[in-house]
Order: C-alpha cells, then structure tokens, then sequence
C-alpha cells in the first residue's frame, strides 16, 4: 500500500457504520509497550533508536493484521504527509514532529496503526467506527500477542507495562471515544457532564480548538489511571460512561425538539444557508457549522446521505488536506479560508434545504408551546 | 496572570481538569501551550504538564539526589526536566520515590491486568517452586527423607526449564 492509497481511501472509522454512530463518531484504543533494558526514544542517542528501530520494524510489519499494509521511516515523509497522517488520525503530533529514527506503520484497512519510537518504543493503536471499543481492543490484543513472543518486552511483575512516563505504567492503555454532543452544548449542560465524568477517573476534552475550547463540538472521553484495574475494567467503567453521555444527549435533543424547535431549525438553517454560499470561511467557523448540520441530518431533516458528506468535510476542511493537490507550495491563511469555502460550497449545494416537516410535530407535540 | 511554565508571558489558556473530584488548574501562555501539546487532546494528558511542575519533586522523597540508573545513566534531576524516565530499570532505580508518584497518579499500585504469556508461565514455575520448598522444609524436619527427596527432584527439574 503507498501513501497515496491511504489519501484516496479515508479509514473505516470514517465511512463505515458501528453501533451508536450517530453521536460516538469513533473508538480508539492504544498500547504503550516498551523493550526491556533499553533507553526509552526520548532519552536514547540517535544511533541506539535506529537500532530499536530496526529490531521492531520487521516484526511489526509481519503481523497478520499488517500483510499488505504501509510501512514509512518518517524521515522519508514530507511535512504535508506527515500533517495528512496526524489530520486522519493515524499518527500522534508528537510523532509527526520526529524523523530519522522513528516509522510508522498502517494496515491496509487502517484500522490498526503502528507509531515505533514516539514516547515510547511502540505505541499500538485501533480506530473503529461508532461505539466499539471492545473490538478495538481485540484488535490491538492479537497484534500484542504476535509481538510479546517475539520483542523483549519491559515488563514489571508488580508495575506491569513499563512506559517512559508514568502516567502511562501498568496497562499502558488508553482507551477513547470521540463523542459529539452539539445538544448538550446548546442547552448549555456540557459542563456538568464534563465534571461529572471527571469525577469519576475519565477525563472529556475537546477535540479540535485548545484548552477548553470544543470546536465542531466533538470530544473525547478516555480512561486517566493506568495502573491497578485490568483492561476489561478500564473499558467496561469507559463504555458504561459513554452510554449514559449518549443518553444525556439523546435527552438533550428530543428536550430541545419539543421546547425550543424553533431555535434548533433557525441554527440549522443558518448553518446551511452560511456553508452553501460562503466565499471565505476559517476553520472554526466551519468546524462549528458542520457540526450543526451533522445534528440536522442525524434529526432527519436531511437525507442519509448528508452525513457521509459531513463527516468528510470535518476531515477534508482541515489544513494539510486543503493543501494537498495544490501546486502552491504554502498557502496563506486567506487562500485557504477560500479554498474551505468552495469545498464546503460544493458539498452543501448538493444538500437539499432542511426538510422542517420532519422536526414539526414533535414541536407541537406536547401542545405547551407552539413555534411557528 | 503568569505562565505557569515559563513564568514570563500572560497566561491566555486557562485548563481545569477535575480527576475523583480533586480540581487541577494550570495557567499557560500560548507559546507553552502550543509547545506542550495542550491543543492535541489525543496525546496530551493534564497529568504530564503537573509532572513538569513540581509533582516530579517527589521523587526525590525516596533515595539518594545522586542516585543514576545503572542501565541508561538516567538521573533525578533528568526527571525533574522532562517527566519521563530513562529506561525500564529507572523503574527499579527510583522505586521508591516513584511509588509515591505512582499513588497520585493511579488507582493503585499493582498491575492486575494481562501480561505476556511466556511471562506468566515464568511466573507460575517461581510460585510452585516456593510452595515446593516450603513442603520440602517440612518434610525435612518431619524426616519424612522419601518425600524430601521427591520434593528436591521436583523443583530442580522446574528451576532447569526455568533456566532454559
């Protein structure tokens, strides 16, 4: 597989159907594992991670799940494909920053992904579509197996997976779902449930935006502690937590369906009508409108299709991937708040209006109010 | 208000993160912020910047401040500058001040989950010889010689597959 067929063919995660998917747009889950006696990547000299790195490399490239899959030395990416890896959520920033002496390597499906001298020696990674975290795991548990009879692992009888920082020691696990819940934020509940989940061990982040800044109105819900549950713990307290997010937002919709209709088709509308004729539009502007019309079309108010749509352009609006095809060499914030515009454009154009009768009853449904 | 980490510039990311109801607050210009990854939430985690701001102090708690892995060389005060470790002997190295660490950070301090198969294997063989050796003793003091000898066959022949 080249780099070209993982530009032409967005992963699974992306196109395929899993349960929940409406609102759990994707699961991950990641094992740190590091090899016994040797320098963690970051405190090891260049010569020594060249050395792991040709020690793991071949292993890692013949795990089953790997036959058929692409191999890179980051050195031998450019910047842009580097950025075009992080944007698919294949590789890590950290990972894209580093070069000789660290590679990557990705399944055919993409579903499992390999980052060799990141933080640590290997960092394992699954990403499935909708609410899977259980398969996710599976999937990285059959690549550890292949790999534990085959590298020296670091491992402590009483710490368990050793890792370069400690946050990560014992499982080495992080399990994650990426969440959108555009109808918390709207009725102004976010906090709560943030707060909430944090009591309880898990942390929820925004997504895109920094520091607490949800952009697109996706997050992230992962497990924070590492070390003294097993993995089938971490995962079942982080799924039971994510079903009741889901049902608070499920809430959080059919709530504002019935009092505020009005208030919800008036942001759909202005998310349509602003994406289909836009001439400039600049990330978060775009990132927070498309996360509007992803909750108009999982309402029904759009056709099946729009999601699809929408799901890519939250992929294709981002930076590396406006400037891939372009023959300039970099563009400037302008030219690309342009270029997101026409892409958008063209995709919502396609888009027939909201259909509003599919929102109404429920409107007046509960006969106290009635929006017109 | 100041950057937590370079304690120059204003602070215009504000985080608050609340872990089993503990609130953590970390103030941080943008140039920190952009440089410890604060907007990557995918591989970012509150509790490494913490680690670069003090909590990495108490490692020093356990052991000597000159104390250097023997494996990779790595020192205290190397973990006080990046919050991380050496090498996967630094966790023997600095057992002790990690420990306590280790007990903020976790839910606690033995891992329960899998490990690798061969290890587990390994581990089970070392569980049985100990258990053989404690018969062995009290079959000595019994003069019970028969199940003595019996007992000793048995673990040598463990602690050879042990070996190999």
């Amino acid at each position: 597989m080249t780099f070209d067929d993982i530009v032409a063919h967005p992963g699974q995660w992306l196109r395929g159907d899993g349960p929940h998917d409406k609102i759990v747009v994707s699961s991950r889950i990641r094992f740190a594992r590091n090899l016994k006696d040797r320098p963690f990547p970051g405190w090891a000299k260049k010569a020594e991670r060249l050395k792991i790195l040709g020690e793991i490399q071949d292993h890692v490239a013949a795990i089953p799940a790997m036959d058929d899959g692409y191999t890179a030395p980051l050195q031998d990416l450019t910047a842009l494909q580097k950025q075009i890896l992080v944007e698919r959520h294949l590789v890590s920033r950290e990972h894209a920053s580093k070069s000789a002496g660290s590679a990557v390597v990705i399944s055919h499906d993409q579903q499992l992904s390999m980052m060799i001298n990141e933080e640590d020696h290997l960092r394992m990674q699954s990403l499935l579509p909708g609410l899977q975290l259980r398969e996710a795991y599976k999937i990285n548990n059959e690549a550890d197996l292949f790999l534990e009879d085959r590298v020296p692992y670091a491992f402590h009888p009483d710490l368990g997976y050793l890792t370069a920082c400690p946050t990560n020691v014992g499982t080495g696990l992080r399990a994650s779902a990426m969440v959108h819940l555009p109808a918390l934020v709207l009725a102004e509940q976010i906090n709560q449930i943030v707060n909430s989940v944090g009591k309880i061990g898990l942390a929820v982040r925004g997504l895109y935006g920094e520091g607490t800044e949800a952009l697109g109105n996706l997050f992230q819900v992962s497990n924070q502690t590492t070390l003294g549950e097993t993995e089938e713990e971490i995962i079942d307290r982080l799924v039971k937590v994510i079903e009741q997010v889901i049902e608070h937002e499920q809430n959080a919709r059919q709530t504002l369906l019935e009092r505020r209709a009005n208030m919800l088709l008036d942001q759909i509308g202005r998310a349509y009508g602003v994406l289909g004729h836009a001439r400039a539009i600049a990330s978060k502007e775009a990132l927070n409108l498309l996360s509007v019309m992803k909750l108009g079309a999982d309402l029904g108010l759009f056709p099946e299709s729009t999601q699809l749509a929408v799901d890519e352009l939250f992929m294709t609006t981002q930076p590396a991937h406006l400037q891939l095809g372009e023959k300039k060499e970099k563009l400037s914030p302008e030219e690309r708040d342009t270029l997101r515009a026409d892409l958008v454009r063209a995709k919502v154009k396609k888009i027939p209006e909201p259909d509003i009768a599919k929102v109404k009853p429920a409107a007046n449904g509960n006969g106290k109010k009635k929006d017109k | 208000m100041r950057c937590d980490v370079c304690q120059k510039n204003d602070a215009t990311v504000y985080l608050t993160q609340i872990v089993e109801g503990k609130m953590q607050k970390v103030n941080l210009c943008e140039h920190c912020a952009k440089e410890k990854g604060v907007s990557d939430p995918t591989g970012f985690a509150m509790a490494d910047l913490l680690l670069g701001l003090g909590a990495t102090q108490q490692i020093e708690h356990g052991g000597q401040p000159a104390q250097k892995c023997p494996v990779c060389g790595f020192t205290q005060i190397d973990f006080k500058k990046t919050g991380r470790l050496g090498c996967s002997a630094c966790y023997d190295t600095f057992a002790d001040g990690l420990a306590n660490l280790l007990k903020g950070m976790h839910k606690g301090l033995k891992h329960t989950g899998k490990m690798p198969a061969h290890l587990s294997r390994r581990y089970a063989m070392a569980d049985r010889v100990k258990s053989l050796e404690t018969d062995l003793q009290k079959a000595v003091k019994n003069e019970n010689y028969e199940d003595a000898a019996r007992l000793r066959d048995e673990i040598q022949k463990i602690e050879h597959e042990l070996q190999a």
